[in-house]
C-alpha cells in the first residue's frame, strides 16, 4: 500500500491493468489460440448447418440436427458401451495383474530378479501394436478376434505399471510391514492394507493415464475387431469417418464430438489430474 | 530368515509374478521370436512344407524401393515432427512458467490435444486440409493464392501429415519440461538477476542445460512414437498419394492386411524392432546411468 501513496505511480494496480501485453504474452496466446482453434472449429461445423462449414456468421442457425444424424447412422451407443466395458475392464485387470507382479520386484527374493525385471521393461518399446501380425495370430488361436477381451488383454501385463507400482512400493518404510506382519497378516494381507493404500496416489495417475490411453487406441482394436458387437469408439468413428463412406462434414465433426465428449469433459473437470498423472506415470 | 522361509519367499514371489509373466510371454515374448523366424522362412503352398531361406526375405525387402521410400519417410517424419514439436514444447513451458494473464487457459489449450484420439485429431484435420471447400485452401483463395492439394499432392502430403502431428504432440511434451521448470532452484534466477544477467543467456547458460535430462526422456518417447503411432494415416491419406506419406508400422499393417503377405509384415517388424532396440538401448545407456532402473 505504501506505494500507492508515492507520487510518482499513483495508480500502480490501474497501471499495470492497462498495461501493453509483452511480446512474450502476445506469443503465448497466439500459439493457445492456435492449438484449442481445430476444437473450436470441430464445435462451430458441429453445431451449425454443413452450408456454415467454411463460412463464420456469427447468427448462423445453431442446430442439433448433426448429432441426430450421427446417431441415427452409427450405433454409437454400442461404441460407448464397449469402450466403457474396454476400459473398465483393462484397467482393473491391469491393477491386479501389475500389483501382484511389482510386489514381486519390490520385496521378494526371486533369482535372476534384475534380468526378469530388465526383461519385463523391453515391453516399454515393443507395444502389442508393433507385432499385430503375430498378436493376431495369437488372439484368434485364443479364439478373442472380435471380443473386448481381446482388445483389452495384450495390454493387461503393462510394463508400465509394474514399474511404476514397483517404484511406489519400494518407498513404502518395512516397519509398517513388519507391524501388520506382527499383528498377524499374512502376505497377501499385507499387500491389500498396507501397499495398495499407501500407493493410492499411484493408482489414481496410471489409472486416468491408462483409461486415456485405452479411450484413444485405435489401431490394435482395428485389427482385432471387425463387428458392431465389439468395436470401440475410435474404431467406429474411423469406420464412420473413412472418406470413401461420404459422410457429409458436419456430421462427422458431430460423431468425432460424441467419440471424444466423455473424456474431453472429464479433462475440463479434472484438468489438474490429468495433467499431473500424465506427468507423474511419465517420468520413470 | 531360515532356508526353508527364504526358498518359500522365492516360491511366493514366483508365484505373483507368474499372472504377468504368462501375459508377457504370450503377447511380447513370443510373438517377438515368432516374428524373427518367420521373416526367416518362406510358407509352403497348397500344402507344402514351409521353407528355411535364411535372410533372403531381407534381400527381398532391400531391393524393394517401396521400401526404401517408406523408411526414407518416416526417417524424414521423425526429423520433421520430433525437433519441432520439442522446441515448441519447450517455448510452451516456458511461457505458462512465468508470469502469464489467463495462464489457466492457455496450458489448458496447449494441453487439449494431447486428451484427443490421433484418430478424432485426423478427423478435424481432415476438414483444414480438403481440396475443394477446406479451411486452408478457403484462407489462401481469400488472400488471393491458389489452393494445394495438401493431402494428394505427393510433395507436400507428408509435411501435412507432420503438421498436424506436431500439434497433437507438443503438448503432451510441455508439462514434462513444465515440471523440470518447476524443479530448478530459484535461486539460481536471483543470483543472476544480481550479476545482470540477460534472460537470453540466463536461459541458455543455466536453464537449457538443466533441462537436457528432460529434453532426452522427451527425445526417447518422441522417437518410439515416431515408429508406433500410425493413426492418422487410415483417416488421413492410407499412405498414399502414392506411398508418400506411407510409414513403416502403416506399411507392415497394408502388408498383412491387405496383400497377406505375413512374411513381408514379419520381414519389416524385425526392422522396426531394431530401430526400437537402438532407441532403448540408447535410453538405457545414454539416459539411466545413474537413475533408477535398480
Amino acid at each position: 500500500m505504501s506505494s500507492t501513496s508515492s507520487p510518482s505511480t499513483p495508480y500502480p494496480t490501474r497501471a499495470r491493468f492497462f498495461s501493453v501485453p509483452s511480446l512474450e504474452t502476445i506469443a503465448a496466446w497466439l500459439l493457445a489460440l492456435i492449438w484449442i482453434f481445430p476444437l473450436l472449429y470441430a464445435c462451430w461445423a458441429a453445431f451449425h448447418p454443413t452450408a456454415y462449414m467454411v463460412r463464420f456468421d456469427l447468427f448462423a442457425p445453431l442446430t442439433l440436427d448433426n448429432f441426430k444424424n450421427a446417431w441415427a447412422q452409427a450405433p454409437f451407443a454400442r461404441y460407448y458401451l464397449n469402450t466403457f466395458m474396454l476400459v473398465t475392464g483393462v484397467v482393473l485387470a491391469q491393477f491386479i495383474v501389475c500389483t501382484l507382479a511389482a510386489f514381486a520386484f519390490a520385496r521378494f527374493p526371486i533369482p535372476g530378479k534384475n534380468l526378469l525385471f530388465m526383461l519385463v521393461l523391453i515391453q516399454l518399446f515393443v507395444f502389442p501394436e508393433v507385432l499385430i501380425v503375430e498378436n493376431y495370430r495369437i488372439a484368434s488361436e485364443l479364439g478373442l478376434i472380435n471380443t473386448i477381451t481381446g482388445i483389452g488383454l495384450p495390454y493387461v501385463a503393462s510394463a508400465f505399471g509394474i514399474f511404476l507400482l514397483r517404484q511406489t512400493f519400494k518407498t513404502i518404510p518395512r516397519e509398517l510391514e513388519d507391524a501388520a506382519r506382527i499383528e498377524g497378516c499374512n502376505w497377501l494381507e499385507i499387500l491389500w492394507k498396507v501397499y495398495v493404500p499407501l500407493a493410492k496416489p499411484t493408482y489414481l495417475a496410471y489409472g486416468l493415464v491408462s483409461i486415456s490411453h485405452h479411450w484413444n487406441n485405435f489401431l490394435w482394436p482395428l485389427v482385432v475387431t471387425n463387428s458392431v458387437e465389439s468395436r470401440p469408439l475410435t474404431v467406429g468413428l474411423g469406420v464412420f469417418s473413412a472418406p470413401e463412406t461420404g459422410v457429409n462434414w458436419a456430421t462427422v465433426s458431430a460423431a468425432t464430438l460424441l467419440s471424444i465428449a466423455p473424456l474431453l469433459i472429464a479433462f475440463l473437470l479434472f484438468q489438474r489430474q490429468f495433467v499431473q498423472s500424465f506427468l507423474r506415470a511419465g517420468i520413470r | 530368515m531360515s532356508f526353508t522361509d527364504h526358498r518359500k519367499m522365492q516360491l511366493y514371489g514366483a508365484l505373483l509374478l507368474l499372472p504377468a509373466a504368462i501375459l508377457l510371454a504370450t503377447f511380447a515374448y513370443l510373438p517377438t521370436i515368432a516374428t524373427v523366424v518367420n521373416s526367416l522362412f518362406l510358407p509352403g503352398f497348397r500344402g507344402a512344407p514351409t521353407q528355411f531361406v535364411g535372410l533372403e526375405n531381407y534381400h527381398v525387402l532391400f531391393d524393394d524401393p517401396t521400401f526404401w521410400k517408406v523408411a526414407r519417410n518416416n526417417l524424414l517424419y521423425a526429423l520433421g515432427t520430433i525437433p519441432t514439436s520439442i522446441a515448441l514444447a519447450l517455448a510452451m513451458a516456458l511461457f505458462v512458467n512465468g508470469k502469464l494473464r489467463g495462464r489457466g487457459f492457455v496450458r489448458m489449450a496447449y494441453f487439449t490435444p494431447t486428451i484427443l484420439p490421433m484418430i478424432a485429431a485426423a478427423n478435424i484435420w481432415m476438414f483444414f486440409y480438403a481440396p475443394q471447400i477446406g479451411l486452408f485452401n478457403t484462407l489462401l483463395g481469400a488472400l488471393g493464392f491458389s489452393s494445394v492439394n495438401w493431402l494428394g499432392d505427393p510433395s507436400v502430403a507428408l509435411g501435412s501429415v507432420i503438421v498436424m502431428s506436431i500439434w497433437k504432440e507438443a503438448g503432451f511434451f510441455m508439462i514434462f519440461y513444465l515440471a523440470a521448470l518447476q524443479g530448478i532452484p530459484p535461486e539460481l534466477k536471483e543470483a543472476s538477476d544480481l550479476e545482470g544477467t540477460s534472460r537470453w543467456s540466463f536461459f541458455w547458460r543455466v536453464t537449457f542445460p538443466l533441462l537436457m535430462p528432460t529434453t532426452l526422456f522427451v527425445l526417447i518417447n518422441a522417437l518410439i512414437n515416431a515408429v508406433r503411432v500410425v493413426d492418422h494415416l487410415f483417416i488421413l491419406t492410407k499412405g498414399g498419394p502414392n506411398n508418400a506419406t506411407n510409414l513403416l508400422l502403416y506399411y507392415v499393417y497394408e502388408n498383412a492386411f491387405s496383400f497377406f503377405d505375413r512374411t513381408m509384415a514379419a520381414t519389416i517388424t524385425v526392422v522396426i524392432l531394431l530401430v526400437l532396440a537402438v532407441v532403448a538401448t540408447l535410453k538405457f545407456t545414454v539416459l539411466d546411468r545413474r537413475t533408477h532402473y535398480q
